[in-house]
This record gives structure tokens, C-alpha cells and sequence, in this order.
């Protein structure tokens, strides 16, 4: 509405400043809203992102390049230190074997990670439904996830018997914990007033959890999720190290090991890299899963133009 | 006076005797006799610590009063005989689940009673257009502004069609202009609906304006001071803001307020 047509034809007795529909030309308060930024995208990521993507890369390749020099100029052994072209092209030789002691690993990092997640959620929904098992039960949770984990893996391994199940237990043991925690937190924290509006209306126990808890606690499982990632990965790789396995099917820590005792270095290097960049993309597959699931409604997954 | 008030014989809600003391021994309210009628406006107005949240809170049947009793003589009962009164309740905040969109939120109450998918969507969109959200059905809540935010949780108490609407300070928050607007929607989808309405403010503006009741409150310990009565008819609009009666009321309830304060 313009200026002009809202001083028209006056009414008689006119209205007083703030009484009149100032604000709320379609009849609801709409031009309030917030505003979110919309930003360019260059090649599917935000322009503003990827100052954050390039500035990393180029340190990167500086290090590697300064790396590479000093190996060759100094005239470094390659059983001391090799150049990182020497551990690229081990990688690529070498593809074979690590990348199936690469499978071995990550197949006892997700089956740990799965199993934590389906164990952290289901104890964490226990304990918030009943004050007396948290009570019981939570310190035992916690005396598992401070015990050093290289500490019990040999009697976990002597007791289990089977070694990939000891292997698991051993990466579950480190992965769980967070999203436990993490979980009862975010199943404590629906607002309470919320929790008011569900006693009002007679909500059951099942339709509080389905409806309130479970959606309240979401951003904080995503969190102990991010976290149990890279966890159930250490954990993985600890116990490969306790167990030592020899033969075909061992994970990437067997490789290490065994490149170490052989003075292959530049192979354990590579297996080193591998586990890296296995850790690296795990992190961003749980921030992915984050993202996805909060973008709509939580403010870490939102730009707000100030 | 208008026709709705004291037609019906037998009160909606019947508030006897209620006190509340709270754990640490604060008495929140003390005695408080109220009968509310199918239909009426009524403003609880009182400064903070008064109890009348508390009382309102009491007659939402969130946490029982320490003593005294609230009857809904006409509200179904169950075979315990514990009444389940049809009512909706609006806080201060606009308490809206953040995952979900403004329709999901709107739906709630009839999720929870157990109504289809369809038909609660359907409800709802309805109700959401009433309090003018037509075309935000599908925004979140941070992407409403306060205002909106407001809306959306009206619409959730309204979408069940409750008998009584009870409301703690909904617009306390807003701005002035926001809030005049919000008024006057509140009022049309009261005169429309003929819901009975228990507003809660420490606005003496407000009050005058909105209802035909105003319960004065006073605090330490909360009680009821004065039960004052408004003939000024509906509907009311800006004009009514301007005019002697409302002037008149004003100062009959800011003096009563005067006194409660002092009390």
C-alpha cells in the first residue's frame, strides 16, 4: 500500500498513529520474517566456502612440496623418512593388499558404529524412561568408556574367542559412549513447556517420545554421531593393533605393524594416509547426515543475514 | 452487558476456594473463588507474582491447587469421575516444535487425540487460514516472525474447536503494533467461535479492551481483588480505543490495580 493511498479519504474521527494497519498490508505480520542468506554457488558449494577449501589446500601442497624437497636434497634414506611421491606410488602399487586390509577395517568401523548407535538410542531411551535403571546402570557406561580400551582388548580377545566379534566389541566400546550421552541429554532437553502442552492434551508416554523427545534429542545424537565416527575408527584400529592378526584378512593397523617390523616405510605410510583419509571422510559423511537432517529447523544448520 | 454473560445457569468452570503453595512454602494464591461462563471474555489482570499464571495453569489442569477445588460441571467425566474438559492453552511463548513446519504444528493436538492424517491436515489448514497463515502451512517456525509465531500456536489451541481458550501473556512479547493487530484477530475469532476466553495480562489496556470481565489480582499472596465488568459492546475496534467508555475503564481498572499493588 503507498503512502498515498493509506492517507485517502480519512475516516471521521481519523486514527491515531499505530492504530492503523501499519505493517500489515496482507493482513498477517509476514514482512517480519527473518531473511536467510542466499548465496552464489560455485560448482555446488557456497562462494563464501570456498576461501575455507582452497587457503587448507594450498598449505597443503606447500608442506608436501617443502617434504618432497628436503627428502631429496638431504638425501633422506626412504627407510627413515620417504618423499611423499615415494608413498603415492606405493599406494598404487601396493592397492591390492591395503585396500583390502582398507575393507577389513571399515567393515569393523560401521558394524561398531551400527551396533553403537542401536545400543546408545535404545539405553538412552531406557534410561529416560526410568530415573532408577540411568541410576543403576550409568556408571557402568561410564567405567567402559574410561577404561583404556588397549588395557581390556587382550582379555576381550582371549574371552571372545572369534576375532572379528573381539574386534568389534573392542570399537564399540570406544564408539558408544558419546552418542549415549550425547542422547540422553537431547532426550532431557524438549522444552518444557512443550512437555506441558503434551500432559494437556493426555499424551502417552510412547506419543511423548515419538513426537517431542525423540525430535528434541535429534541434533544431539547427530552430535555424538560425528564424534563416535572417528571413535569407532580409532577403536578399529587399537584393537587390530592388540590383536596383530597375521595373513590375508587383516585391517590396516596389521599392515602398519608388519611394514614396521619389515622397515617398509613408505608403505606404512601409505597405510597411515589411508586410515587419515578414512577418518576424514567419515567425518564428513556423519556432518553430511547432520546437515540433512537438521537444515530445515536447527540453527547449526542455518545462515541468518544480521 | 452482553447476552453471553450470565445467561447460562450453571458456569463452565467453577473455581472453589483454590490455593497453591508451592514446595519451598511461596503461597502462589490464596482462596480464590472464580466462576467462569460459556462464552465470556475474561482478562486476569494483576502485577507479576500475583498467581494468576498459577491460576491459570490450575484451570488447564497443569498441577493441581494445594487446596480448594475446580469443577466443569458441564464437561464430560470420566468413570473416575475426573472431568475432561475440551480446552486450548496458549503460552507466552509461542512453544511451537521447531522440527516441524506450521501445518505439523497446528496438527499436534489432533495427532495426539488419535485423528487421521488427512483429516487433521485438513482441519488444520483451515484453522492456520483463519488466523491468517493461508500460504504458510509449509514455513518453520524460524521462518515466521514473531508475530506468525504467535498465530501458529493459537491456531494449535483453537484447532481442537476447545470450549475455553486459556492464554498466559500470549502477546507480551510483540511489539506494539503487532499486538494491537493480534487483539483484534483474537477478538474476531472469539466473536465468531464463542469460545470462552481466559486471558492473562499486566496490560490494564489490554484487558479494557479485549474483555467484557476483568479479574484484578493481587499479590503476596495472590488473590482476587476486584471482578469488574465491562458493558462497552462488540465487535470493538481502533475507534473503541478512542473513545470515553474505554477512557473510563481504563482508569476504574488502573485504579483497582492501584489498590491490589498497594495492597
Amino acid at each position: 500500500m503507498s503512502e498515498v493511498a493509506q492517507r485517502a479519504p480519512l475516516p471521521n474521527p481519523p486514527p491515531l498513529a499505530g492504530e492503523g494497519r501499519i505493517g500489515a498490508h496482507d493482513g498477517t505480520d509476514a514482512e517480519a520474517r527473518p531473511v536467510f542468506a542466499e548465496e552464489r554457488r560455485i560448482l555446488g558449494v557456497r562462494a563464501s566456502s570456498w576461501p575455507g577449501i582452497i587457503a587448507p589446500l594450498v598449505i597443503g601442497i606447500l608442506a608436501l612440496t617443502a617434504w618432497e624437497l628436503t627428502v631429496r636434497l638431504k638425501g633422506i634414506p626412504h627407510y627413515i623418512l620417504p618423499g611423499p611421491l615415494l608413498i603415492a606410488q606405493t599406494l598404487w602399487n601396493d592397492w591390492g593388499t591395503l585396500s583390502q586390509s582398507l575393507l577389513i577395517t571399515l567393515r569393523i568401523t560401521f558394524a561398531a558404529l551400527i551396533a553403537a548407535i542401536v545400543v546408545g538410542v535404545a539405553l538412552a531411551i531406557i534410561f529416560t524412561q526410568s530415573k532408577w535403571l540411568e541410576k543403576s546402570l550409568f556408571p557402568y557406561a561410564v567405567i567402559l568408556q574410561v577404561t583404556p580400551v588397549v588395557s581390556i582388548a587382550p582379555l576381550i580377545i582371549i574371552w571372545v574367542g572369534d576375532i572379528n566379534l573381539s574386534l568389534l566389541i573392542c570399537a564399540w566400546i570406544v564408539a558408544f559412549f558419546p552418542i549415549l550421552s550425547n542422547t540422553i541429554l537431547g532426550l532431557n532437553s524438549a522444552d518444557h513447556n512443550l512437555i506441558n502442552l503434551f500432559q494437556l492434551y493426555r499424551a502417552s508416554r510412547w506419543q511423548t517420545l515419538r513426537y517431542l523427545r525423540l525430535p528434541a534429542a535429534l541434533p544431539y545424537f547427530l552430535g555424538g554421531l560425528k564424534i563416535s565416527g572417528g571413535l569407532a575408527l580409532i577403536g578399529a584400529v587399537v584393537a587390530e593393533f592388540v590383536a596383530g592378526t597375521g595373513g590375508s584378512a587383516s585391517g590396516l593397523a596389521y599392515r602398519i605393524l608388519e611394514s614396521g617390523y619389515r622397515l617398509q616405510i613408505p608403505r606404512m605410510f601409505a597405510a597411515l594416509i589411508m586410515i587419515s583419509l578414512t577418518g576424514i571422510a567419515i567425518f564428513f559423511l556423519t556432518s553430511w547426515i547432520a546437515h540433512l537432517a537438521l537444515r530445515h529447523w536447527h540453527e547449526s544448520a542455518v545462515r541468518r543475514e544480521n | 452487558m452482553t447476552t453471553a454473560v450470565g445467561a447460562a445457569t450453571r458456569p463452565l468452570v467453577s473455581i472453589r476456594n483454590v490455593s497453591k503453595q508451592f514446595a519451598n512454602g511461596t503461597i502462589a494464591i490464596r482462596g480464590v473463588d472464580l466462576d467462569l461462563r460459556d462464552g465470556e471474555f475474561v482478562s486476569l489482570l494483576g502485577p507479576s507474582g500475583c498467581g494468576k499464571s498459577t491460576l491459570l495453569r490450575i484451570i488447564a489442569g497443569l498441577g493441581a491447587p494445594s487446596a480448594g477445588t475446580v469443577e466443569w460441571p458441564t464437561a464430560s467425566h470420566d468413570v473416575s469421575g475426573e472431568a475432561h474438559p475440551d480446552h486450548g492453552f496458549v503460552f507466552q511463548d509461542p512453544t511451537l516444535m521447531p522440527w516441524a513446519n506450521a501445518l505439523k504444528n497446528t496438527m499436534l493436538p489432533l495427532t495426539l487425540a488419535g485423528v487421521g492424517n488427512g483429516e487433521a491436515e485438513q482441519h488444520s489448514a483451515e484453522m492456520l487460514a483463519l488466523v491468517g497463515l493461508k500460504g504458510f502451512e509449509k514455513s518453520y517456525p524460524r521462518e515466521l516472525s514473531g508475530g506468525m509465531k504467535m498465530r501458529v500456536s493459537i491456531a494449535r489451541a483453537l484447532v481442537t474447536h476447545p470450549k475455553i481458550l486459556l492464554m498466559d501473556e500470549p502477546f507480551a512479547a510483540l511489539d506494539e503494533i503487532t499486538r494491537h493487530k493480534l487483539n483484534d484477530d483474537l477478538l474476531a475469532l472469539w466473536w465468531q467461535n464463542r469460545f470462552t476466553a481466559v486471558f492473562v495480562t499486566h496490560s490494564v489496556f489490554e484487558s479494557v479492551y479485549l474483555s467484557q470481565r476483568i479479574v484484578v489480582m493481587a499479590a503476596r499472596p495472590g488473590r482476587v481483588m476486584a471482578d469488574l465488568r465491562s458493558e462497552a459492546p462488540y465487535p470493538r475496534d481502533a475507534l473503541f480505543r478512542t473513545s470515553p467508555e474505554y477512557a473510563h475503564l481504563c482508569r476504574v481498572a488502573s485504579g483497582t490495580l492501584r489498590e491490589a499493588i498497594a495492597a
